[in-house]
Formats: structure tokens, sequence, C-alpha cells
């Protein structure tokens, strides 16, 4: 009996087991095999041992792009930060909100070529809508783009655009605390930060925490927008040559799939560090509902 | 309402509205551009409302025309070239005909413009790549992803969330920490992988993968179908249906809004996707909108009003999706959101 429902429940998670073992364990162990080898697509792997490995330590722009996308990483607190508080903002019982949610959840679906597009055009040195606002305040004009100082917070305002996906969600989250937490707070002579502080933010802290760690993979492989816009790619000075851009440049460009599939490697050793690292943090500051 | 609380609902009103112009500002930038004419584009400081110079016709030319103080009076004239001295214009009298030619300096001129939309940008951008093309390799994907993803994720989350087998929470654990695996990192070896099938430049390694499930669809999926009672299906099974049939005839029904969602947002991150089209596609009669639209970029980099229309197009679909089935997302986006 314990046998057959072992089996009926295998066989419907079956589809998922093998698409695990073909299209992510086979991809990570035979990476781990091609990035030992010499491997140039056209001619068979050729096994060179850590050789792509100790390369990469001695390549000046691996570490670039490393650097690179660990500055990106300035972006996470910002955006949950500016999610979490629009998100309050509408969880006022304001009038309206269909409207406001809309405005600000739009951007988050709009496909990442058109927004490329789009801030592109807003940064243009010359014509753009960023330096026209900037005039207006009063304040000098930037190369955004162009320039290797201002080339990645650039991208950060303009993924802070897009800051609506995680705000809905925060918004759902926000909608589940029960009423009665705050009633109590408010009893026990809490103000309003202090309830935010108290009782609101450790109420939503499993999704936040979701959202941490689904931005950081993100993060880790930010690609389209330094592929579509930085011209050439990787931007003035190497400063948008981002870690997934450089590894998809070494594998299809140069055609380096050992070098590539080694990048992909450490990539995975550090989103599995990085992960840890905040699964280890998260006891401190996830708060989970009793009886769970 | 006490006076704190009405203080507090006004500040709340005038961020919400700050941050709604901050955040409509770059479509309504969007837009505006699409229908501008090519001078229009090129103003600065940018204009927000498209509008196109007026013109006469003088000495059998078309002249801009501007207006000018005069001696205390306004009058308008037609420029007509630029001299050492200042602009040399023709001043017209009313009925725009001219009485004679003066040299003024450039900055007591103002240009005349007019409301002008040029829809004429939108049937250009479409016609100068193979819009129809792109959107039926896009829709030629994203059907088969949808259907897929929902077979394969429907039957594992029945599995995960209405039977109970030996290790399944273990399973499950491990199923949700496959959601942090980098997707770049499984790409290249997927890449060689499809090559070996002769798969590139086909649409299949793009539709195959969906065909076996995901972790988040799943999850998803997996709190929703918890949330039904378990009687249910032991009444289903105590009259003799099997697992498959009680899925089909009882879970199915009672999930359709869990359903649309993960259709919804499956067919929404097809669409989107624009790395695995840019690896597995290599002949531009097969690009997809996303990749077609960023090749459209590379061919007409200073035609702004262009590229905008296309974006605007391609952005459109997605839009028109949202006001459609906004209560669907909505509340798929509250089901991820659901602990347990």
């Amino acid at each position: 009996m314990k046998s057959r429902r072992l089996i009926t429940g295998l066989l419907f998670v079956s589809p998922w087991i093998v698409g695990f073992l073909i299209f992510t364990f086979y991809p990570i162990a035979a990476s781990f095999y091609y990035s030992l080898c010499d491997y140039r697509v056209l001619s068979p792997p050729r096994f060179v041992g850590l050789a792509n490995y100790s390369m990469l330590a001695r390549d000046q722009y691996f570490w670039r792009s490393l650097l690179n996308t660990a500055f990106m990483f300035i972006e996470l607190p910002i955006a949950v930060a500016l999610g979490i508080g629009v998100a309050m903002l509408l969880n006022q019982a304001v009038k309206g909100l269909p409207f406001f949610r809309t405005v600000f959840y739009l951007p988050a679906i709009v496909p990442t070529v058109a927004v490329s597009m789009l801030w592109l055009w807003i940064f243009n040195p010359d014509l753009g809508l960023a330096n026209a606002g900037l005039e207006r305040l009063g304040l000098p004009r930037l190369g955004w783009l162009v320039d290797p100082t201002t080339s990645k917070p650039a991208f950060i305002l303009m993924d802070l655009w897009g800051v609506g996906g995680g705000m809905i969600i925060y918004l759902a989250a926000l909608q589940g605390v029960p009423q009665h937490l705050h009633e109590a707070a408010a009893l026990d002579g809490a103000g309003p930060l202090q309830r935010v502080r108290h009782v609101t933010l450790p109420a939503i802290s499993p999704v936040i925490f979701f959202m941490v760690v689904t931005g950081m993979i993100g993060l880790f492989q930010y690609f389209t927008q330094a592929w579509i816009m930085t011209n050439p790619r990787g931007g003035p000075e190497h400063s948008t040559l981002f870690y997934a851009l450089y590894l998809f440049q070494n594998a299809f460009e140069y055609f380096k799939m050992g070098y590539a599939c080694a990048m992909g490697w450490i990539l995975f050793v550090l989103s599995l560090i990085a992960t840890v690292l905040v699964f280890r943090t998260s006891a401190r500051w996830v708060y989970y509902e009793e009886g769970r | 309402m006490t006076g704190a609380r009405r203080i507090t609902v006004g500040i709340t009103y005038i961020a919400l509205c700050l941050l709604s112009v901050l955040f409509a500002a770059p479509f309504v930038w969007m837009i505006a551009t699409s229908l501008k004419v090519d001078r229009a584009v090129f103003t600065y400081p940018p204009e927000w409302i498209p509008r196109k110079p007026v013109q006469v016709s003088y000495a059998g030319k078309m002249r801009d025309l501007y207006t000018a103080r005069l001696n205390g009076r306004t009058v308008k004239v037609a420029w007509l070239h630029e001299t050492p001295e200042g602009v040399r214009a023709a001043v017209l009298d009313p009925e725009m005909r001219a009485r004679k030619e003066i040299v003024v300096p450039s900055q007591s001129l103002r240009q005349e413009k007019r409301f002008f939309l040029r829809w004429g940008n939108y049937p250009r951008a479409i016609k100068s790549f193979p819009f129809l093309v792109y959107l039926r390799n896009s829709l030629i994907i994203c059907i088969p992803v949808v259907l897929g993803t929902l077979i394969s994720c429907t039957l594992a989350a029945y599995g995960f969330a209405r039977l109970t087998w030996p290790g399944r929470d273990a399973l499950f654990i491990f199923v949700l920490s496959t959601l942090m695996i980098p997707y770049i990192v499984t790409l290249l070896p997927m890449f060689l992988m499809f090559r070996a099938f002769g798969w590139i430049g086909t649409f299949l390694p793009l539709i195959a993968p969906a065909f076996f499930g995901n972790a988040f669809d799943i999850f998803l999926l997996r709190q929703f179908f918890r949330t039904l009672p378990a009687e249910l299906s032991d009444a289903a099974r105590i009259d003799g249906c099997n697992e498959l049939s009680i899925l089909w005839r009882i879970i199915v029904p009672l999930s359709r809004p869990a359903l649309a969602t993960v259709a919804l947002m499956t067919f929404i991150w097809a669409w989107l996707d624009f790395m695995g089209p840019l690896v597995y596609l290599n002949d531009e009669s097969m690009y997809t909108l996303a990749l077609g639209l960023s090749a459209f970029l590379g061919r007409h980099a200073a035609d702004w009003s262009g590229l905008m229309a296309a974006a605007a197009v391609v952005v459109m679909p997605i839009i028109i999706l949202f006001f459609f089935a906004q209560r669907t997302f909505i509340k798929g986006i509250a089901l991820t959101g659901m602990k347990g």
C-alpha cells in the first residue's frame, strides 16, 4: 500500500523529475566537466584541469565584470525599501487604488527590450528627458550611459522604474497582515513608526526574504539591459561589462565554452554562498506565524 | 476623521500623486515621441505635446513661421536665412503676404508651432520590420509554452499537494531550492545539448522545457490546491475514481483562477524572454517580437520617433492583456505571497 502511494506520487511529479535531470542536473554536471576543458565548440573538449580557473584569476575583465555586478547590488535594498514604501502608501485605504496600482505596476510588465529602448532615449545626453529634468532643477547635465561614472547608476535608476513588480507583492502581503495586531499594538501605546517596525515589517518578513533571494539571483545574471543599451557592449571603459554579459561573450562571441563554463560554475558557487548567507541571517529577521 | 488622520491621508495622496507622475512620465514620453515629426523630436528642451512648426510659402519656397517684436508691435515673419548680423526674415501682413525683408537678432524670434500628431510613424515602424512574422513567431512559442507549463505543473502540484507519499515534503523543498539556480549557469550546457539534438535555429529549445514543469508554478499551484477541502477527493476515491480523474474532474474545475494566473504569467514571461531567443534562434525570419525589436534598434539608431512607435506596438498587447485580466493578475500575486 505504502509503495503504491509512493509510485502514484512519483508518477505525478515525474515530469518535473525528468525535467530536473535533463535541464538542471545534467547541465550543471556537464558545465563542471567542460569548465575543466579547452572547448572551442567546433573541436571536441580537451581536458586541461584547472587551467580555465587559473586563467580567470589573471583575467582583468573577469574581475572587472565581477565588481560591476557587485556594484548593482546597491539596487537591492533601494528596491526593497521603495517597493515596501509605495505598497504602504497604497495600503492606506486610499480612493483610486486600482488607478495608482496600475500606474506603478505597468512598467514591470513592459518587455525589457522596450524598456531599454525607452530609457536609451531618456538618457540621451543631448536631447533626453533626464538631462532636461536636471537642467530644470538647476543641476549640471550628466553623460549617463556614455560616462563610466554614471553608467551603472543609470541602469539602477531604470530598474527602479520597474519596482512595481515587487510593490504589488508587498501590497498583497500587507493586506494579509491581521488588523487585530495593529489594534493591539496601538492599545499598548505604539506610535505609527513603532507599529511599522514591530508589527508590519515582521509580519511581511517572509515575503521580503523571498524578494531579497530572488532579487539577488536576478542581479547575478544581469544581462539584457546591458546587452541592448551600451555600445560597444560593456559600455564606456568596461563600466557595464557585467558578469553574465562577459560570460555570454566568452561563450558565443569568442567561442571559449570551457572558459565560459568555468565562469558559470563560479557564479553558481557565489550564488549558493550568497543564498546560504541570507538564509543564515534570516533566523534573526524573518518571522513565521506560530504553529507552522 | 481626526485631525491627525486627515493630515496622514493628505500626505499619502500628495506622495502618491508625485510618484505616479514620475512613474507615468516615461510612458507618456514614449507615446509623445512616437507621434512627433522629426524636427519636434530633435527639439531641446524637450516638449511633452507633439507639435510641428508652421510653415508659409514665400517666393515659391516653404519657410518656417516666427513671431517677432518689431517697434513694440508683434508681427509674423518668415525665416529666410541666417546672416552675420542676425536672421534675415520677411515681414508678413495678416493675410500672410510678404511686405518687406528685415534683419533681426535671432533671440527676438519665437517659432510658431501647432499641435500635430504624426500617426504615420506607426505604419512606418511596423512596415520597416516584419512585425507580423515576429508576432506569429512569438505566438508559436508562447502558446505551447503555456500549455506545457499548465499540464506539467498541474500534475506535479497535485502530487505535492493532494497525495501523501514518503519523501514528498523533502522532495518539495528540493524543488523550491532549484529556484535559486541562476539560469545562465545551465544555459551553455543546454545550448550544447540542443546543438547535439540539431535543435539550434528551431523553436524547440524554447518550447520543450516547458513540458517538464518549473519550481515557481508548481509552488503556486500547490499552494492553491492545498486550500481545497480534502473531503472532495476522499468522497470521489470512495466512489472508485482514480487520482487522474479526481484531478481532472474535481480539482481542475475548482482551480480555474489559479490556472488562469499561471497561464497569464507564463505567457507574459515567454513574451518578454530575450536571452532564450537570442541564444537559440539565428535566422532573422524566426525572431520573436522582443528579439526583432532589438534588431530594429540596431538599424534605426537615431530614428527616435520610429523606435518609440515600434516599442509602443510591442508594449501594447501586454498592456491590453493586463487591463482585461487585471483581477487574475492581482489574485495570482496574492497567491504567490501565501504562506505554508
